[in-house]
This record gives structure tokens, C-alpha cells and sequence, in this order.
């Protein structure tokens, strides 16, 4: 009988063989441009993790009293709207490729959930500033979040809370499901294209 | 011609496998050039745009640019009229808050952050001024007096600030008027707040760590400086604020959908008093959709009606995937009543 550390080492080389998971070769339909959005977000989703640790083992207000945090959270802010602006093409990519075929359905929920919780990371980082719009973002958004009753344990106007949600589980969680969408593509591989059989001519008779 | 649409457990199978031919690719390269790129772009546009700060409003600046407005919101607090008062959960039971039809999410949540408008705002930081035994009958005397006297005096006292004027001291002068302890309350809290003090004041728990501003940020939003920075601004809820930066700066762009909602009916008219919690229940709906979306009948459809996927694999229809094309239409037979007419 196969030992745990075993059985979990069986089951990751099954499903995801070095050559799979490390390929040096693709499919020769992936030549569109649009191919390159994925890995402009994986970048982005890196520069974001540089930038804010840095800006954490500075703590929340050195931004604000030194120009080179000043500089650091101006690259945290862009990589930021660069992270949602690649990865909102890139999930329009894979929306006109309906990426979800051929059993890939886990890629696009895992990919359509990190956009999701994206959000919220994003969000805890604008109430973390400590500044006027911190405030007034914090004021506004809890209204929404209230009204779920989910005021009761997120409360965007306690600045501790929130910022340990930013630093440390929203991310934990985008880093996760990012990770588990890499893993699930390699796994599948990329979608093939769809047929051109499947759309010729004026007539539609459904087989 | 007939056109031949796959069933999507045929467009499933089909994308199940591929058995085409590869070309070179280097995984690792792709990711670190992507990620060059975008250290580059965030470089340049921090370089060139750098990024907002505007300082905080406290309630310091508050009470000494806008005295009137201050006290205004303090009496407010005090007489429970002002929005937090009546706020509900988290912070207190003067209503059941938002609910969606006969879901009262926020109701049956409860209060996890209590907040007494008149004690926390007003008598508590008052309390806590040493070496004024003045100040402290007048608390008294507000506190032990019946609910009609208090609200006698506070609302004379309101009625008053429409005609208040402010000297260049920052005090706030009322005509004379039958306010009882609610005058001398007022002014002891102007000059607290004047002073920084009731910011310290409201941040106050039983930890010597501060990290909850709660509070401070309640009472502040019950009073204009919030606000008005906030129209300058363009952050306002009717300016699609929960979208917008300070400045002229991108902000949560992502928010565009949810901040639309708060643009249209029914949002803004019959359904304005649940306005968040109709929102939040329509952008849940819709998230719910953008995740099942492969299971939805007719939206998965939606990418083969409309055929963007033609643009994206271009190169690959016109080259090895030009085998996936269907055969071309056989041709048409002659009509058989011509042959007939022939015939005859």
C-alpha cells in the first residue's frame, strides 16, 4: 500500500506530467494576440506582489512622508488597473472562444472566481490608503455591504481589519485560484477552435 | 445549403482532444517577458502620472472650516436625528435596515458594531473634559431631564443654527434663545473638536493600539466636509463615485456595473430606500451567471451566433484548420417539374 506522500505524488505526475506542466511546444492554433493577455495578467498579478510587499514591510503610512514609497505605491496603483485591464480582455479572449469546451468548464469558473475576488483585494487596498479617498470609499461601500448583513464581520471603516484583509487573505486567495487556473490549463491544455463546420450557410437544421 | 450546427455535447467532444500538429513555445520565457513589460509600463506611468493622495479630512479641519456645520451634525447626534442615529445594524436597532423583499439580511445579523449616537459622540468625549464642573452639570442636566425638555432644547437649539454666525475664532454665535445645557454642551464640543481632541476622543477603546475608525468616520459622514470634498471631487454616488479616483485619475473602473445600477430606476426611484441591497442582490445574480456561465443554455451559445472565434483562429482557418471545414454543398438537381415538362 502506497504511502500518502506517495499516492499525492502518483496523482500530481498523472495528471500533470513535467511535459504538461512545463510544455515546450503548443498547439499551432494558439497564434492570435490574444494569447499573450494571460500572461500580461500573470506579470501584472507579479508586479502587484513586489510592489505591496514592499509598501507592507514599510508599513501603511511610510507612502505617504517618503517619495520612494510615494514611487512604490504609484507602482502598486498602476499594476493594479494594468492586472484587471488584461485580465478583463482576457476573459473576454476566452468568452468568444467559449473556453469552457471540451471539459475546461473548472478553468473558466476558477478564472471567472479570482476576477471576482479581485475585487474585494482591490477594494480593502483603496480603504487601506489612509487618506481622503480611503475615507470616503470606506463611507460609501458600507452601505452595500451592510444591506448582506455582511457589515457584521467586514467593516471597511476599521482601517486594522481591513488592511489585514489586503495584505494578507484576499491575496492568499488570488494567488490560490490564480495558481488553480494554471494548473487546471495545463492540465486541459488549450481549447482547440471551434470547428468551421459548425456555422456555414443560411439554413439551421440541428443534428 | 445546409448549414450544420454541432450539438454541444459534439462541440464538447471535438474540443476534448486535439491531434494537430505544435509549434516551438517557451512557457517560462512568455510569463518573465509579460511580466518585463508590465514593470515597464507601471514604470513609465508612475514616472510620467505618479499617483493620488489627498490628505484626510479630520474632525479638527471639519470644525474649524465649517463650525456651524459641525454643530449642526453634533446636535444631530445628540437628538438622534442624524443618519447614523437611524441607521440600524451594525450599529444600532433604530430601524431594520435594507432588506430585499422578505429577506432582512442586515436585520438578521444583527448589531456588531454598537454605536449610541448622543453618548458616543456627544456626552461620552464630554465626560471625559477634566476641570470643568460647569460642563459637568450641564451634562448632568441634559442627561437627567425628560425626553420632551431635551428635545425642547435641541430643537430650539436647531432652529437657532439657521441663523448662527461664525466669528474668525471659529465659535459659533446664536441668538438668544431658551436652549437649556445644550448651549454650553455645543461649545465645550466645538472647542474639543477644535482642538484635535475629539478625534483622539472617538478613536478611544480600551487598547492602547488604535486601529478602528469607526466612529470618527460615522460622525463625519453625518456632516458635510465629507461630502462636499467628495462632489469637488466627482465621487458622489450620482456621479459614478464607487467608480472614480480623486483627481483625474482611474479608479475602481471595475465597479462600472455595480456603480450603474445606482444610475437608474428602479435604483433611484420606488426602490431607492433598499437601493444597496437590490443592487448587491442584482450584481449577486450576475456574478452567479458570469461563473455557471458554460451551463447557461443560450448565453454559452452566444460565441457560435456570433463568430469572433472567425478573427481570433484566422490564421489557423486558413491554414491546418481549413480541414475542418464541411464539404463543399452538392449540386442542385434539376426541378422535377422541368424534367417533366422535357418529358412531355
Amino acid at each position: 500500500m502506497s504511502s500518502w506522500t506517495g499516492k499525492v505524488r502518483e496523482f500530481g505526475l498523472r495528471n500533470l506530467p513535467p511535459e504538461r506542466l512545463f510544455p515546450d511546444s503548443q498547439p499551432a492554433y494558439m497564434t492570435s494576440a490574444i494569447y499573450l493577455f494571460g500572461a500580461l495578467t500573470i506579470g501584472s498579478l507579479v508586479v502587484i506582489i513586489a510592489s505591496g510587499s514592499i509598501l507592507a514591510l514599510k508599513g501603511p503610512a511610510w507612502w505617504h512622508v517618503q517619495s520612494i514609497g510615494h514611487f512604490f505605491n504609484s507602482i502598486h496603483l498602476w499594476s493594479v488597473e494594468l492586472f484587471f485591464f488584461f485580465m478583463v480582455i482576457h476573459l473576454w479572449g476566452k468568452f468568444w472562444m467559449a473556453a469552457w469546451r471540451g471539459g475546461r468548464a473548472r478553468v473558466w469558473i476558477t478564472g471567472a472566481v479570482t476576477f471576482i475576488i479581485a475585487i474585494p483585494c482591490a477594494f480593502t487596498g483603496y480603504v487601506s490608503q489612509q487618506n481622503f479617498d480611503s475615507q470616503w470609499i470606506a463611507t460609501q461601500g458600507k452601505d452595500g455591504l451592510n444591506s448582506l448583513g455582511v457589515g457584521a464581520f467586514f467593516n471597511p471603516l476599521n482601517f486594522g481589519q481591513m488592511y489585514s484583509f489586503h495584505v494578507l487573505l484576499f491575496p492568499v486567495l488570488v494567488i490560490g485560484l490564480v495558481s488553480l487556473h494554471i494548473l487546471l490549463v495545463r492540465r486541459h491544455g488549450i481549447v482547440p477552435p471551434i470547428p468551421l463546420a459548425d456555422s456555414v450557410g443560411p439554413v439551421t437544421a440541428k443534428r | 445549403m445546409m448549414r450544420v450546427r454541432l450539438s454541444n455535447a459534439e462541440l464538447n467532444d471535438a474540443a476534448s482532444h486535439y491531434d494537430g500538429p505544435y509549434r516551438p513555445y517557451d512557457i517560462i520565457k512568455e510569463v518573465c517577458v509579460a511580466t518585463g513589460v508590465v514593470t515597464l509600463i507601471a514604470l513609465l506611468l508612475t514616472i510620467f502620472l505618479s499617483s493620488p493622495d489627498l490628505p484626510p479630512t479630520t474632525i479638527q479641519t471639519w470644525s474649524r472650516q465649517m463650525p456651524a456645520d459641525f454643530v449642526t451634525t453634533a446636535v444631530a447626534e445628540l437628538d438622534g436625528s442624524s443618519d447614523t442615529a437611524g441607521y440600524g445594524p451594525p450599529y444600532n436597532h433604530a430601524s431594520s435596515g435594507q432588506h430585499v423583499f422578505f429577506i432582512y439580511l442586515e436585520k438578521w445579523l444583527g448589531v456588531s458594531h454598537p454605536v449610541n449616537s448622543a453618548y458616543d459622540f456627544v456626552i461620552a468625549p464630554l465626560r471625559a473634559i477634566p476641570d470643568d464642573p460647569s460642563l459637568q452639570a450641564a451634562v448632568t442636566h441634559y442627561v437627567h431631564a425628560p425626553a420632551t425638555e431635551q428635545a425642547a432644547w435641541t430643537g430650539a437649539y436647531s432652529t437657532a443654527l439657521a441663523k448662527a454666525s461664525s466669528n474668525p475664532k471659529g465659535a459659533v454665535a446664536l441668538p438668544a434663545g431658551n436652549y437649556g445645557p445644550v448651549a454650553p454642551m455645543m461649545s465645550s464640543l466645538l472647542a474639543l473638536a477644535q482642538s484635535g481632541g475629539l478625534d483622539g476622543a472617538l478613536l478611544t477603546s480600551k487598547q492602547f493600539y488604535q486601529t478602528d475608525y469607526t466612529k470618527p468616520l460615522l460622525f463625519m459622514e453625518d456632516g458635510s466636509a465629507l461630502s462636499n470634498r467628495a462632489t469637488y471631487q466627482h465621487l458622489q454616488g450620482t456621479q459614478w463615485g464607487m467608480m472614480n479616483e480623486t483627481g483625474s485619475y482611474p479608479g475602481q473602473v471595475w465597479l462600472w456595473l455595480y456603480t450603474f445600477w445606482y444610475q437608474v430606476p428602479p435604483f433611484t426611484t420606488s426602490e431607492a430606500d433598499n437601493a444597496d441591497a437590490f443592487v448587491m442582490a442584482v450584481m449577486g445574480l450576475l456574478s452567479a451567471a458570469f461563473v455557471l456561465l458554460p451551463f447557461l443554455p443560450g448565453i454559452r451559445t452566444i460565441p457560435r451566433r456570433i463568430p469572433v472565434y472567425k478573427l481570433i483562429w484566422r490564421d489557423w482557418y486558413a491554414t491546418d484548420g481549413a480541414a475542418s471545414a464541411p464539404p463543399p454543398p452538392a449540386p442542385k438537381r434539376a426541378p422535377r417539374v422541368a424534367k417533366l415538362r422535357q418529358a412531355s
